[in-house]
């Protein structure tokens, strides 16, 4: 017995040396001196030869070219099928592929899911953006088709909004939606719908290969009066833009009715808002 | 900002013996940053984590997450016990009070991301881009020289109160720090250094077959993963270039060329519907998930540091060593 005890004993020792064994842990440590020198010192590479090396072919779907494109196709259904209850957002990219047009721009191919945010269903798009290029810049144009998606009915909710404004006699208005702690009061959110639907034509219009927008905040909307069916409002919304990190400013009229939609008549770009960056001592 | 200045003292207050509130440098408009520095007395220098949050004055979700976080530390976790024994942590609620304290003056300065620093001579603009003022790469890409702009770099590299103290704090501490997080909102994104789209950190995936569970972006994979578990949410992880966009001068950027392996930005919720002003149901959701995936880097670099990598092979066999050592002394005796 303590034979057997001796010889395990001694094995043990063998593979594994004494208990208090130190292994040195694999840490990457860069030697600091020289990869700082390295890296600071690198090559200042300009924005427009990072552009030109964009990706063709098959896209990695979570990387933002792909990204940035399928956000267009958010927008632009967002014009075709949004409603004070009905707005749509990009959910995923599953698949995307990108090549060159002659001179004249760029394709996607995209294969993503949208969801319908009021509703929380979600369901799935194949679509295609095209940017162009050159001197004549003009908005992306989309083709999508998206499977049930876009049945969703909302008539309901939609001609009881529509009537009760009607019906009111003052006029709806509103400012800071959401407001800074992402609050909106129930009976605001569909303005703030519509804020998002009306917008995303202005975000449609703008977006390029080198933009992601989101709607930031509805500043104020105010109800105008009509004498026609439809109804109209005037808004001041702050758009995103991800890449510049710029907060852009839109005033923007529009009408919507259950029967046409949502439309943008007038929209008017304003200037940076210098005033909001005041310094505390000009006050 | 008073609010969390004094529940900092109330949480040193309430444990001295793991909490030291550090007051490490002072803003332009010379209010003071600090950081709780929580883990278990030692009288050596320790290994180390730091935590940032508010580097960006809008993304407030961000300085709620480094205070979730804090409280999850002192909690009686068996896991977390042990590697405050081990490691520091620490964290900076707010970084950039100054744009912080702007943000919530109303409803229109909202949205202010830069600090507070007075434009250059001539510009009617003012604010500094803190996440593009660091030692890394500075002014070359991600930028806008336009002091108006959003992401002005600032006049120099670390021309800025905040952004110096942090490369001094930090920097002193380089060789203690094993991982360095700074985080943001909005995107739902684990960015990996660098934010240059020609340099390729030294352990990103070229590395893959040869060490496996040390490469930074298996790392954010699994953190990842981690963070979808909690609440279903998807964050995508990969370097701001290739993910969201190129920058330069980002905190982590620097941290990760003073030899910091794991450096990490978070970009919590949410994906762009309410962007900025994530609403209030949803912080203690998004705290959940990001402490998941944070909590995952930081036992990684704690378990790579302190559990030796044969593991518990290791141990084991020492266990055995011991107790059979023991009972041969025992029958030894006996007999």
């Amino acid at each position: 017995m303590r034979l057997k005890i001796i010889i395990v004993l001694t094995i043990l020792t063998g593979i594994t040396g004494s208990p208090s064994i130190t292994i040195r842990p694999e840490v990457e440590l860069v030697d600091n001196k020289q990869r700082i020198s390295e890296q600071q010192n690198l090559v200042t590479e300009t924005d427009e030869v990072v552009e030109d090396v964009m990706a063709t072919g098959e896209l990695n779907p979570n990387h933002y070219p792909a990204q940035r494109a399928a956000k267009v196709v958010q927008h632009y259904i967002n014009t075709l099928y949004g409603s004070p209850f009905k707005v749509f957002h990009l959910h995923r990219v599953h698949s995307g592929n990108a090549e060159d047009v002659a001179d004249s721009g760029r394709k996607y191919q995209l294969e993503i899911s949208v969801q319908e945010m009021i509703s929380n269903t979600s369901g799935k798009c194949s679509a295609e953006v095209f940017f162009s290029r050159g001197d004549k810049q003009h908005s992306p144009q989309v083709q999508v088709m998206c499977e049930e998606l876009l049945k969703i009915n909302t008539t309901k909710e939609e001609d009881a909004f529509y009537q009760h404004l009607k019906k009111n006699t003052s006029l709806l208005s509103a400012e800071y939606l959401p407001d800074s702690h992402g609050h909106i009061e129930p009976d605001m959110k569909p303005l703030w719908h519509l804020a998002s639907v009306a917008s995303s034509f202005i975000m449609l219009n703008e977006s390029t290969q080198d933009t992601l927008f989101n709607m930031a905040q509805v500043a104020n909307v105010t109800q105008l009066a009509t004498e026609s069916d439809q109804l109209k409002f005037e808004y001041l919304i702050l758009l995103h833009e991800m890449v510049s990190q710029e907060i852009i400013r839109w005033k923007l009229l529009v009408s919507w009715c259950p029967p046409e939609g949502v439309k943008v008549l007038q929209m008017e770009k304003l200037p940076h808002c210098h005033e909001c960056e005041k310094p505390p001592n000009t006050n | 900002i008073m609010q969390i200045t004094n529940w900092m003292d109330q949480i040193v207050k309430e444990n001295p013996d793991v909490v030291t509130k550090v007051d490490y440098g002072k803003t332009y408009e010379n209010r003071t940053i600090s950081l709780l520095k929580i883990g278990s007395k030692s009288a050596s220098a320790k290994k180390a984590i730091w935590m940032d949050c508010g580097i960006h004055a809008r993304e407030w979700i961000a300085p709620a997450f480094c205070q979730y976080f804090i409280n999850q530390t002192y909690k009686t976790d068996p896991k977390m016990e042990q590697m405050m024994k081990n490691m520091d942590f620490y964290v900076t609620p707010v970084l950039n009070v100054d744009g912080y304290i702007y943000s919530w003056t109303d409803n229109s300065t909202r949205l202010w991301r830069k600090n507070r620093t007075p434009g250059p001579e001539g510009c009617e603009c003012l604010g500094t881009d803190l996440n593009r003022n660091f030692y890394a790469n500075w002014g070359t890409v991600g930028i806008s020289f336009d002091c108006c702009s959003n992401i002005y770099p600032g006049k120099s590299a670390v021309s800025e109160p905040e952004a110096q103290a942090v490369t001094n704090f930090v920097g002193k501490r380089a060789d203690e720090i094993l991982c360095f997080l700074t985080i943001h909102s909005y995107g739902q994104l684990l960015l990996i250094p660098y934010g240059h789209p020609n340099v390729i950190a030294p352990n990103e995936n070229e590395l893959v077959h040869k060490h496996k569970n040390t490469t930074i972006d298996l790392v954010g994979l699994a953190a990842a993963e981690a963070i979808k578990k909690v609440h279903g949410k998807q964050y995508t992880v990969g370097t701001s270039p290739d993910v969201l966009y190129a920058n330069s001068g980002s905190s982590r950027d620097w941290a990760r060329l003073q030899g910091i392996p794991f450096a990490f930005t978070f970009e919590l919720r949410d994906d762009g519907t309410y962007g900025f002003k994530l609403p209030e149901d949803q912080i203690q959701p998004a705290c959940e998930e990001a402490y998941s995936g944070a909590l995952h880097i930081i036992t990684h670099v704690h378990d790579k540091e302190f559990i030796k990598p044969t593991g518990t092979a290791a141990t084991v066999a020492a266990t055995l060593w011991t107790t059979m050592m023991a009972v041969f002394v025992t029958s030894t005796v006996i007999v």
